[in-house]
């Protein structure tokens, strides 16, 4: 028997029982269209992230004070970093774009008689805007001249405009932080939200000399990051490589000594964060691939019954010359039509889902701008999927089909 | 050589705690070309032997060669593919698909056969209808059908393929006494002009009467096997024996 006749005869036996059929396949419509709707939103969570790295400089590499290999009784965020290595690294290392020093502190911004608590209040080397790939909407960055003097200047973020200044031009205007006085010489460009949802845009950048002097009152000459841009993302294993080097170099370490500080970049946050996000997945692909199960057992369970039902007919077949296989190719591929019809909706409807929930997150929480994802590569798989829950659910009733006996099968009321 | 031979066939339904001898000891041949009828009370043997004949059923002990192929020992995609290509059936209760056109009941067994376009397997089964009388009832669905009209398609079922062997299994017994005849003459008239062997099994004098060989079974044993109808219907209607009751 021809395959397309096999097709033929399963399609007609399953619209002899349209309702009976549709029952069935919704089963395998709700496993595959909870599958897609997971996987695809959880595609789409993945690439926010990345996307953020991006944004963030997939090529930006982090250099931390010996804190993260420092467990147990070892003083934690030692200060062992200096502006010295920022340059250093900056001027060294052939891979490296661009190094600025992060001085980090917290406080108050008075402007008038407002005043706001900015998430960021950092300082900053003079090429932390090539650094972070930022550029300015208004005005102009500190310079060298800035951070040698120790310049009370500063350039800020666009959430701080509608907070302190309001109708006001910033630039040149005086803001107090922590009551040190600073002139505003620079207005950053809007970069929005990032994967945690918060706002980039909530900073105050100062130079880093005048951060750890006026405000931290800190003797030391040290910073607490080194923020660090390769060439190309492409550079970056070579960029770190190379930092590694230069720093074991300055800070004298040996071999056997432990380092005094870290280096990560952000591919390896990203594979992490990559790896969280696919763990939830899996994870979440799993509960629905259980509903998927349910769906196959159903659509087992109304196989048997269909093979029961039609006894007299495997019957009749066998007796004009039906093999046993033409039986079983018959029943199994009623149950994969049945579970790709299921599948092909599912898909459907999983795509509709994916595409509502993606709608919704953007609306309730602006400024993110979740991808829709969907994966043709996904359809494939959840198709395939849908296909192999047919044949593994419709094989025992189709095997039973075909083992019949045809003297039996035939008298059978 | 024969076209049917059974030698000292025999078939046992172990039920456990009883064997039933369906069949004790059969030693017979049909020739190509012959119309015969198995008659016999219930519970005679004549259904398990028509089933043997047809390769449905599998005896248990003996020699079964169909056209010099020892059936006994085929499996079971063998034996369906002879009863496919050599052999065609009619049952009492016609065993048609439901919701199936005439005319497709009457393609199934080109299905499952050699492939062959669809379009050729069309015109056969079409060709086939038109022969039993039924050319105006391709697209008509059993259950639209008289018995008569079903029992017809049946046959044009059986013979679509080309058999050598065509059997009924009590083919008559759910038609009125008109249609009747005119199944048996259409069963006369394939083993006369076609030389189609026909093998029958039936209650039925009238049919019984019709063909031209009639075995007697008793028992699981046959009791006669004649051309003569009064001898067979003598050996009928005897009593049996006392010494088994």
């Amino acid at each position: 028997m021809s395959f397309l006749d096999t097709i033929r005869i399963a399609l007609r036996a399953l619209l002899k029982n349209k309702m009976r059929a549709v029952l069935t396949i919704i089963g395998v419509v709700i496993g595959i269209a909870a599958v897609t709707t997971i996987v695809s939103i959880g595609q789409g969570a993945t690439q926010l992230v990345s996307g953020e790295f991006e944004a963030l400089g997939t090529n930006v590499v982090l250099v931390l004070p010996g804190q993260t290999r420092r467990g147990g009784v070892r003083q934690a965020g030692a200060p062992t970093l200096t502006a010295a290595d920022s340059d250093a690294i900056g001027e060294v290392c052939p891979a490296v774009l661009a190094s600025s020093p992060i001085v980090g502190t917290a406080g108050q911004v008075i402007y008038g008689h407002d005043n706001w608590n900015p998430k960021e209040l950092q300082g900053v080397g003079a090429d932390y805007l090539t650094v972070r790939n930022w550029e300015l909407e208004a005005g102009g960055f500190f310079s060298e001249g800035d951070l040698q003097s120790n310049a009370k200047v500063c350039v800020i973020g666009q959430t701080l405009i509608p907070k302190l200044f309001r109708t006001v031009n910033p630039l040149d205007e005086t803001i107090r932080v922590n009551n040190v006085p600073f002139r505003v010489i620079g207005i950053l460009k809007k970069k929005g939200a990032n994967m945690v949802g918060d706002d980039q845009d909530n900073i105050v950048l100062m130079p880093h000399t005048t951060v750890r002097k006026r405000i931290n009152g800190s003797p030391l000459d040290t910073v607490h990051a080194i923020m660090v841009s390769a060439r190309s993302t492409e550079q970056m294993a070579q960029a770190t490589r190379e930092i590694e080097l230069l720093m074991y170099e300055r800070h004298e370490i040996g071999p056997q000594e432990e380092a005094d500080f870290s280096v990560q970049n952000t591919t390896e946050i990203a594979a992490t964060l990559g790896i969280i996000t696919g763990t939830l997945t899996l994870m979440l692909s799993a509960i629905a691939g259980i509903s998927l199960l349910v769906g196959g057992v159903g659509i087992m369970n109304i196989m048997l019954v269909s093979v029961t039902e039609r006894t007299r007919e495997i019957g009749i077949r066998m007796a004009v010359g039906a093999r046993g296989k033409d039986i079983l190719r018959q029943f199994l591929i009623e149950s994969v039509v049945l579970s790709c019809i299921g599948g092909a909706v599912g898909l459907a409807l999983g795509t509709a889902a994916s595409m509502a929930a993606t709608m919704l997150i953007n609306a309730y929480k602006p400024g993110t701008d979740w991808p829709m994802v969907v994966s043709i590569p996904a359809a494939f798989v959840a198709m395939g999927f849908a296909a192999a829950v047919g044949v593994f659910f419709g094989y025992y009733p189709a095997r039973r089909a075909s083992r019949l006996d045809p003297i039996d099968a035939l008298r059978y009321e | 050589m024969a076209l049917i031979e059974l030698n000292d066939v025999r078939r046992v339904y172990d039920l456990g705690e009883v064997k039933v001898h369906a069949l004790r000891s059969v030693t017979r041949q049909i020739e190509l070309g012959e119309y015969v009828a198995l008659i016999g009370p219930s519970g005679s043997g004549k259904s398990t032997l028509m089933n043997t004949l047809g390769c449905l059923d599998r005896p248990t002990h003996g020699s079964y060669r169909l056209d010099g192929a020892e059936v006994v020992t085929m499996n079971r995609d063998q034996r369906a593919k002879i009863r496919n290509k050599q052999l065609g059936f009619v049952f009492q209760n016609f065993n048609l698909l439901n919701r199936t056109s005439a005319l497709e009941n009457v393609e199934l067994p080109l299905m499952y056969g050699n492939k062959i376009a669809p379009r050729e397997r069309r015109d056969q089964a079409m060709r086939m209808l038109d022969k039993v009388g039924l050319a105006d009832r391709y697209h008509h669905h059993p259950s639209q059908l008289s018995g008569g009209q079903q029992q017809r398609v049946a046959i044009a079922r059986a013979l679509v393929n080309q058999p050598a062997i065509l059997m009924g299994d009590e083919p008559t017994g759910n038609l009125d006494s008109k249609t009747s005849r005119e199944v048996i003459e259409l069963f006369r008239k394939l083993n006369e002009e076609q030389q189609i062997t026909v093998i029958l099994v039936t209650h039925d004098a009238n049919v019984a009467r019709n063909a031209r060989r009639t075995i007697v079974l008793r028992d699981g044993e046959v009791v006669e096997d004649t051309e003569d109808f009064q001898l067979a219907k003598a050996a009928l209607e005897e009593a049996p024996p006392l010494t088994e009751s």
